[in-house]
């Protein structure tokens, strides 16, 4: 049975299970976003692979019509990874949440990102461990309460970029829970990114921890509290689009277009593809504004490649084409 | 280059138990690896063992840096590498004190008299030489200043530095046993010039040396006499020598060939495993897949992973790393994917005895996850069988959608032995559950009515797309579901797979009597001690009443298990471990009486102990 590529829609990439998020909740825009940038990536729905940890995002494979594990608990990037090692023509996709990413999965997340592995890792940040009912999560603020910091938590937190940046990640992206075309472009564009594509979603829990991107990512606010990066673009942002960063000395400032001699031409160029992450690391880390969109996109050779070159070279050298070859070489002997 | 004669005075011996210690830089494991090679070609049936410091560069001369490899041969069936040592070769003060306990009064200990100085002497703790003191009286002591002899045998050739000069001393000791038993050192002339291909120097240098000490050992008195040994009845074919880890991944190849599924390997180092890896990603040009994970966890869950697109997918590890993946087992046996784990036993709890030998493992390959997750469990019991054993793990594992535990331990994955290789074309054939399209009411979770296993549909196969997951399935469907009824036919369900296994495996076949007194009953990689225990009490003191019952099969258990035991007195199940797989057959035959003999102190059986023990039941 051959499927033609071109006829898929969303709907060929959902299936008849109930979805069983609270309502309200983003994990529904990105389930949506998902199954919206599937079909413009060319891929076969029969080669989609979802594979999830534990947690309330990791629900989403079920939730997909392609083939899909849930997982256990952080452990979703190292079955991904051997489910791409097995078969390298896969599309296989993470679906992971802060507590599954950077708590119990924090070994799994920082050496898949290493290896370079063609995966697309798409991070349900929350701040907040929902499936459990409300505890701080390495991604809660310092001081935040929760039901495991009723006095509020002590626990300074990870930023997912930075820490992912530090563990060399080539792609990392980070969006708003509330923007779906936005997310779903950046879905493909992970898709199309070979080697590990991280996205970072702020995914406001409606239960346990309502509102805590809201400063950055409501309608009214949005445009002055975010940059969003695009490659070879100056980094401006603002309603009226007249705010922008510049580099001084070693920090990133933000400055007015058309205040105190300043133009357009002095605003900084993202350059998302720069192996160097030094400014990628800055803007991971800036405040105000916080910086969404696609902050690196490295292009590197992966684990894969690097793999599938070397077994070629060996092939071609050995003298073993079957295992008896084996079996029968070197120092054997007659028993007559 | 030597021409053997024939020594007409030499005496002719059944078998004998040789190791060669040194310091950990002295070359032993060379040394016993070629005279263990040289005697299997010879035709003697071989087993060895090495003994290392777990410390990668130990002091030299240090009680604690001592490396050792015994090599047991002989013209009968030799399965065990021996207890009692009838030579033992000492390169050091430090080696002779930390091997004399082996060695009975009246034996022979060959050493190189040069190493007994002041330094060596102190580092090994002694406060007088042992070789001057009267001390070694009631031994055979053959003092070869080796290190003096092999420096004068070198002292025409070019480019040798001084490190040189003295490195090659083992090679003199080697040249003396190969005289002392008769061998050819042909052999490992051979090995000498394949490897120092491009520096004739060592090729000459080493010859040399070996030469010297077989000249030496021929023509000095000190040597009374020399030993033969006949070549052993062994089934004809073409043999090599292997050692059990590189039996274990040799299995997995010949699976994967067989099985037409290519083999990922997950793994994380650990002792005494890690060799399964070192061996297993040499062959990427079979295109086998090995990765070496972060840790224990990425290890087989990135076997799960690969085994959920379709490959044969192997995890190695030993016990702590077997404990740490107990999680992720459970899920592969929620999900029901074909995955083999192996776990090379070491002595524990936690970090335990890294280095040394023990059973203790199987309640945790038995039960050593959260709820109810049955798996199939069997265990290799030879280093040739670890091929078997390998192999057929994961013909369980494709044909029955399910993880399999593969136990071997330290003692017989590190030890090596004859295999009569076994071809391709010998093998059985592998099935699986694959599903390569769309059928009416197609399911994930559709089984084989025979064995219960569940189909196979692999990503990237069109209208196959499907979920799996840690939650309980719908048994139909394979959907997420929390009806009571469903999780209680799910679990019998994975249970009865696991069960039915029994259906397809060989029933237990006893050794020597079939009923009679007593059973000495073992499991693993204890064959060896047991068998050439029972076989010496029943053929050489006529105890013809005692028979051998050894289990590679665990969970489940051969069908005809009871009705075995009910055919004996008395049951003896010997384990290295505190009585775990005794207690396994208490649960499954409450009628019955087991006995029980075990030692835990990270050594094997010794065949004085078995048998006194079996004689007072017997």
């Amino acid at each position: 049975m051959e499927t033609t590529v071109d006829k898929y829609t969303y709907k060929d990439f959902a299936n008849e299970q109930e979805v069983r998020w609270c309502p309200g909740c983003d994990d529904y825009v990105i389930l949506r976003a998902v199954q919206k940038a599937l079909p413009e990536t060319g891929v076969k729905k029969e080669d989609v692979v979802f594979i999830s940890g534990i947690g309330c995002s990791s629900r989403f494979p079920y939730y997909m019509g392609t083939y899909g594990m849930h997982g256990i608990h952080g452990r979703a990037p190292a079955i991904a990874s051997g489910v791409k090692l097995a078969n390298p023509k896969l599309s296989v996709w993470v679906i992971t949440g802060d507590g599954d990413s950077m708590a119990i999965g924090g070994n799994h997340f920082i050496h898949v990102l290493r290896r370079n592995i063609d995966l697309n890792i798409i991070l349900f940040n929350n701040e907040i461990y929902g499936l459990t009912k409300g505890q701080f999560s390495p991604t809660s603020l310092v001081g935040q309460k929760t039901k495991s910091s009723p006095y509020g938590n002590t626990q300074p937190p990870f930023q997912p970029g930075e820490l992912a940046i530090g563990a060399k990640a080539r792609f990392f992206a980070r969006i708003g829970g509330n923007v779906p075309k936005e997310m779903t472009d950046i879905f493909i564009e992970a898709q199309k990114f070979k080697g590990t594509s991280l996205v970072e979603v702020l995914q406001n829990c409606v239960i346990f921890n309502d509102g805590c991107y809201v400063k950055y990512t409501d309608k009214d606010v949005r445009e002055d509290q975010q940059l969003f990066v695009e490659h070879g673009k100056p980094m401006i942002f603002g309603k009226n689009k007249d705010k922008g960063l510049i580099l001084k000395g070693l920090k990133l400032e933000t400055v007015t277009i058309g205040e105190n001699g300043i133009t357009e031409e002095d605003i900084l160029v993202h350059d998302a593809k720069t192996e160097d992450p030094t400014l990628h690391q800055m803007l991971v880390r800036l405040e105000h504004p916080l910086v969404t969109g696609i902050i690196r996109s490295f292009p590197d050779v992966t684990l894969e490649e690097r793999e599938d070159a070397l077994t070629a070279q060996i092939k071609a050298k050995s003298e073993f084409r079957k295992t008896n070859d084996l079996f029968f070489s070197g120092e054997t002997y007659q028993v007559n | 280059m030597i021409t053997l004669e024939k020594k007409p005075n030499a005496e002719i011996l059944d078998a004998v138990v040789i190791r060669f210690v040194g310091d950990s830089g002295d070359g032993m494991q060379l040394t016993g690896t070629q005279f263990s090679d040289t005697s299997a070609m010879f035709g003697n049936d071989v087993a060895t063992f090495p003994n290392y410091p777990s410390e990668i560069r130990a002091p030299q001369g240090s009680l604690y840096g001592v490396s050792g490899f015994q090599v047991h041969i002989g013209s009968v069936e030799v399965s065990t590498p021996g207890d009692n040592l009838d030579l033992l070769v000492a390169m050091n003060p430090a080696g002779l004190k930390t091997n004399l306990y082996a060695v009975k009064p009246g034996n022979t200990i060959i050493v190189d008299s040069d190493s007994f100085n002041k330094k060596n002497l102190e580092k090994a703790q002694y406060k007088t030489n042992p070789l001057e003191d009267g001390s070694m009286e009631g031994y055979r002591v053959i003092q070869v200043p080796m290190s003096s002899l092999t420096k004068e045998a070198l002292k025409d050739i070019e480019g040798l530095d001084n490190k040189s000069l003295t490195r090659s001393k083992n090679m003199f000791a080697l040249g003396m046993v190969y005289w002392l038993y008769d061998r050819n050192p042909e052999h490992t002339i051979e090995f000498f010039q394949k490897k120092f291909k491009t520096k004739p120097h060592l090729i000459e240098a080493n010859t040399k040396v070996l030469n010297a000490g077989f000249f030496y050992a021929e023509t000095i008195e000190l040597i009374p006499n020399s030993y033969s040994i006949s070549p052993a009845k062994m089934r004809a074919g073409t043999y090599r020598i292997i050692m059990g880890n590189t039996a274990t991944a040799w299995g997995f190849l010949a699976a994967a060939e067989k099985s037409g599924r290519e083999l990922f390997l997950g793994s994380y180092p650990i002792t005494p495993a890690t060799d399964i890896l070192h061996e297993l990603v040499k062959h990427k040009h079979f295109g086998v897949k090995a990765f070496q994970a972060e840790d224990e966890i990425a290890g087989i869950s990135s076997a799960i992973g690969a085994s959920f697109a379709g490959d044969l997918a192997i995890t190695t590890t030993s016990g702590p790393g077997l404990a740490l993946k107990g999680e992720a087992l459970g899920l592969a046996v929620m999900i029901e994917l074909p995955l083999v784990v192996v776990n090379v036993q070491r002595g524990g709890p936690s970090t335990g005895l890294p280095t040394k030998t023990e059973q203790s493992d199987l309640m945790q390959a038995m039960y050593g996850r959260n709820g109810e997750s049955p798996v199939i469990v069997i265990a290799a019991s030879t280093p040739a069988n670890c091929f078997d054993f390998a192999f057929q793990a994961s013909k369980l594992a494709l044909e029955h959608m399910t993880p399999v535990v593969l136990l071997t331990d330290g003692y017989i994955a590190n030890g090596s032995a004859p295999w009569k290789i076994k071809s391709m074309e010998e093998l059985p054939e592998i099935k699986n559950n694959l599903v390569n399209e769309v059928t009416e009411n197609w399911s994930p979770y559709t089984r084989n009515e025979a064995t219960l296993a569940r189909n196979w549909a692999i990503p990237g196969t069109p209208g196959l797309e499907h979920r799996v997951g840690g939650l309980e399935k719908d048994r139909i469907t394979g959907d997420v579901s929390h009806v009571p009824e469903n999780h209680e036919i799910m679990t019998h369900t994975r249970a009865e797979k696991v069960k039915r296994v029994e259906n397809f495996i060989p029933e237990i076949e006893p050794e020597f009597a079939r009923e009679g007194d007593l059973l000495v009953v073992g499991w693993g990689g204890t064959y060896g001690s047991l068998h050439s225990a029972v076989k010496q009490i029943v053929e050489k003191e006529g105890y013809k009443n005692i028979g051998f019952a050894h289990f590679n099969y665990i969970n489940p258990l051969p069908k005809n298990t009871g009705e075995l035991f009910s055919k004996f007195k008395k049951i003896l199940v010997c384990e290295l471990n505190n009585g775990q797989f005794v207690n396994i057959l208490r649960m499954h035959f409450e009628e019955q009486k087991f006995l029980q003999y075990n030692k835990i102190q990270g050594l094997p059986f010794a065949n004085s102990e078995l048998i006194e023990k079996f004689k007072q039941l017997a």
